[in-house]
């Protein structure tokens, strides 16, 4: 069954076999058990979503379009459980998919420069590590979670990611490297080396392209 | 190339992403400018520590829950009248 596609399971679940569901539900459940808890923090409240988004996915089946990936389908509805979690828990006010967006606002730029000290894989231990990885997912905006969850982390395509936030690439990659920006400035404050600390260099102005051995007059046209 | 530029550029280029005309400017940038440099470092360092994380295996006793759960509502949807016994929650 393993080379069956979803598509073709989807229409064997809709002909009514529920073998054919139970296979949708094992390929997927992982993926999205490490998303809704990525987004929830939470490992009860990632069960709940899982189950109800496969809840859904039996209950609204006939909706769904062939023409679309099922992948991208069921973690949609995931997500949308997972918001609806929040919302009612956190009162978040991001609440949809739709408003996750913040491409309005400029980039933040680099603050905290510095070198990291050893290889924290190798010098920090596995549990701690993942709890200051996840603790600094956990600071992100609900959109850049997701995106970074879904892009960096799984693994998806830069297309896959877009299709399943509805937005375009272009606006996936802006919310993608504030999430990755956000990340380095968190994981940098704890494993880089205070010593090594530099100020962030002046991009305002065009840079030459070399580096001026004396210091330059600005007031040159 | 300002800031902003720049910024997006980093994150192309530390996925191999990046247009070569850009990316050649951005390799001059890079040796000229420390900063940036310690920023794409850690910037990829970041991405790499993520990358190697796992995946979390499902909780083996929720994935019994979760599949009990949907074979009772698969059993109801086929079954809308007989659902009486199912009905009781675990
Ligand atoms: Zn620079």
């Amino acid at each position: 069954m393993h080379d069956v596609a979803d598509n073709a399971l989807v229409a064997q679940v809709r002909a009514g076999e529920y073998q054919a569901f139970e296979e949708l539900v094992s390929r997927h459940e992982r993926r999205l058990y490490a998303l809704a808890w990525h987004l929830t923090h939470n490992h009860h409240d990632a069960e709940d979503v899982v189950q109800n988004a496969f809840l859904s996915a039996m209950e609204h089946l006939a909706d769904f379009r062939a023409e679309s990936a099922f992948s991208t389908w069921i973690t949609r509805i995931a997500i949308n459980h997972a918001l609806k979690l929040l919302r009612t828990k956190r009162q978040h006010s991001a609440v949809t998919l739709e408003q996750l967006d913040d491409d309005g606002e400029p980039l933040p730029l680099p603050e905290y420069i510095a070198k990291w000290r050893d290889d924290p894989v190798l010098n920090v231990e596995r549990n701690e590590l993942r709890a200051i990885l996840d603790e600094a997912i956990e600071r992100l905006t609900p959109g850049q979670r997701l995106v970074f969850v879904l892009r960096d982390i799984q693994g998806l395509s830069g297309k896959e990611t877009a299709d399943i936030l509805n937005v375009t690439e272009n606006s996936m990659k802006v919310r993608l490297l504030r999430a990755r920006l956000a990340l380095r400035e968190t994981l940098t404050r704890r494993f880089g080396d205070p010593a090594s600390r530099q100020a962030p260099h002046d991009h305002e102005r065009e840079h030459p392209a070399t580096p001026p051995a004396l210091p330059v007059k600005e007031e040159t046209p | 190339m300002k800031c902003q530029e720049l910024l997006k550029a980093l994150s192309e280029y530390v996925e191999g992403g990046v247009d070569p005309a850009i990316c050649k400017e951005l390799e001059k940038h890079l040796g000229d400018c420390n900063p940036c440099r310690v920023v794409v470092d850690t910037l990829k360092k970041t991405i790499s520590l993520y990358k190697n994380d796992e995946v979390y295996e499902l909780p083996a006793d929720f994935k019994q829950r979760l599949h009990k759960a949907l074979q009772e509502k698969w059993r109801q949807k086929a079954n809308p009248h007989s659902d009486d016994a199912s009905a009781k929650k675990d």
